[in-house]
């Protein structure tokens, strides 16, 4: 029988997933949009399994909010790496370095 | 929808409406030509609508089933955050103009993001904090980008958009958990479930949510991305982060720590003043050695974030009246500070070097003046108005028995003390060398100008604002 802390443990699992994607990836801006994404996602399977447990369709109601302000920032998200691909003629996570400090 | 709702959120609504129509007006005649036009009908808008949410409504209101709020404390943040943005609004027209940098789309974002902050502020559901936190944060990357020819800025954007990004995704576990853990989302609905024994997923809840409005408030250790973004964004687009965000952010962390949370005090004031420790402490240190006018401004709004914090970490009514004074005085500084930074230039192109301050006074006399007395406002020096917002946020925490964190805060202010009066050291006894010119357009003058004199006039009564404050406050905490 698959249960309600089933549901939480993968979540939490692709959540944790999702921050060490955007902190170890040393490769590129679009690996960090994917891991964004996978945040997300998890979060809605959170908010989900949470709704269906307690029998309210609040938590479901929050999900489809996710989805759109999700579809959002990621539509933002690449705008801006293009808007920086055409500056610097490169996506690596190395070289957005301008600053520091 | 009914009509009382309807007329709680009639400012909301009036701004989205002319956002919208603004975005057809610029969009069919002439684009970035009808820019100055948009940055001033939206000024006048902002303070038509701020003198009608200060002046036209009273007593506490809620809308859509208690989604939104419209009580004297959304009321006083919404003032602060509307005539703020006005103000470097209009400041950074001249700047935008002359750089060829004014785009129509400017006024419209800044708008979408007031709205947002205004829907946070209102909020009384993690839903509609959500929205309007992310309408706020939608705007802003897009704006930190705006230069899209330079390198710095749309790296700005970049960053900014990541760590911001990653911030929300943090909040909305922290939601999903007490939504889990509560059985509901509204601030109400979890405050009536606490008592007793807390769930512990509600606590990790309420922990995940602060780190993340820690993210937007740039309190330390949450504040990675300040000092780049505001040395890559755009200057105007610097001033405009400085302010109106901040007052949202700090005005959100209030809402739901009381609001949903107000049951378990102990649960999240230790939360606040480890964030408001770290933060004075790392504001004035990692200041010292900055050379760059901007990034010592990001460092500076760290250390300022972290007194507002104090005053939340009390706990009480008296702390949110401190903070809530402390915003306001922080917001006026910053405008008329940043009013300065956008006028320094060198042969016409903008400078932010710390160095070409060096023996400013000779050149220009009144605003070396005006400067001294911001910087020692910044500083906290007694006869200026920054010294009032510190005196309240520190009186604040030692009335709720937290007397440590008000003397790290004190030791933290005459650590910062050190780099804001070396700005003055330059200005009055620094290398002779050629000062920076500084070319002001009317408006910033009288920006920097007048805060000047307010921070040295304000020591009489602040401008009647301690009441105001103190009534905002008692709506929040009862």
């Amino acid at each position: 029988m698959v249960g309600l802390e089933h549901y939480l443990t993968v979540a939490a699992a692709l959540f944790v997933i999702g921050i060490f994607g955007i902190f170890l990836n040393r490769k590129n801006v679009i690996v960090i949009l994917m891991s964004i994404e996978l945040m997300l996602l998890a979060v809605n399977i959170n908010m989900v399994a949470f709704s269906s447990h307690l029998g309210d369709l609040v938590g479901q109601v929050f999900t489809m909010f996710i989805l759109t302000v999700a579809a959002a920032e990621a539509a933002i998200g690449l705008a801006i790496l293009v808007v920086f691909f055409r500056n610097r003629g490169t996506i690596d996570v190395e070289d957005v370095n301008v600053m520091k400090g | 929808m009914t009509a009382v709702d309807f007329n709680t959120i009639l400012p909301e609504f009036l701004l989205a409406a002319f956002a919208l129509g603004a975005l057809m007006f610029g969009a069919y005649f002439g684009k970035d030509k009808t820019a100055a036009t948009l940055v001033w009908a939206t000024s006048g808008l902002f303070i038509a609508l701020a003198l009608f949410i200060g002046f036209g409504t009273e007593g506490e209101r809620m809308a859509f089933g208690g989604l939104f709020t419209d009580d004297p404390f959304a009321r006083f943040a919404k003032v602060i955050i509307l005539v703020s943005a006005a103000c470097v609004m209009v400041m950074a027209q001249d700047y935008m103009q002359r750089r060829d940098l004014l785009r129509f789309e400017f006024p419209i974002l800044v708008t979408l993001a007031v709205i947002g902050m205004m829907v946070m502020v209102s909020a009384g559901d993690l839903m509609t904090l959500y929205m309007g936190l992310e309408l706020q944060s939608l705007s802003l990357y897009v704006v930190a980008a705006m230069r899209r020819d330079s390198t710095k800025s749309s790296e700005a954007g970049l960053k900014y958009f990541v760590l911001g990004a990653l911030s929300s995704g943090l909040f909305l576990y922290g939601a999903s958990l007490a939504y889990g853990f509560a059985g509901t989302t509204q601030f109400a609905g979890i405050l009536s479930t606490l008592g007793g024994d807390t769930p512990v997923g509600l606590t990790i809840g309420l922990v995940f949510m602060l780190a993340a409005l820690a993210f937007k408030v740039s309190a330390a250790p949450f504040h990675m991305w300040t000092p780049d973004v505001y040395e890559g964004s755009p200057t105007p687009i610097t001033a405009f982060f400085a302010t109106a965000p901040k007052v949202a952010a700090m005005a959100l962390i209030a809402r739901l720590v009381h609001d949903a949370f107000g049951g378990i005090p102990g649960e999240w004031t230790q939360v606040l003043a480890a964030l408001a420790v770290v933060s004075m402490f790392l504001g004035a240190i990692a200041a010292i050695g900055q050379r760059d006018i901007k990034r010592l401004m990001a460092y500076s709004s760290i250390a300022h974030m972290g007194y507002a914090l104090v005053g939340l970490a009390s706990g009480t009514a008296e702390g949110v009246q401190a903070m809530l004074i402390y915003m306001a005085i922080y917001v006026t500084m910053n405008v008329g500070t940043f009013a300065f930074i956008l006028s320094m230039e060198r042969d016409g192109r903008p400078i932010t070097d710390i160095q070409s301050l060096n023996m400013f006074s000779k050149k220009e006399p009144l605003k070396a003046l005006a400067l001294l007395v911001l910087m020692f406002s910044l500083a906290g020096v007694p006869p200026m108005l920054g010294f009032f917002g510190k005196f309240y946020v520190l009186k604040a925490a030692v009335d709720a028995g937290m007397v440590w964190l008000a003397i790290a805060g004190a030791v933290a202010s005459v650590i910062g003390a050190f780099y804001y009066l070396r700005i003055v050291f330059f200005i009055y006894f620094g290398k002779d060398g050629e000062p920076a010119d500084s070319n002001m357009a009317p408006v910033q003058w009288l920006m920097m100008v007048g805060v000047a004199v307010i921070m040295v006039l304000g020591i009489v009564n602040l401008f009647g604002i301690e009441p105001v404050a103190a009534l905002a406050a008692e709506a929040l905490v009862r």
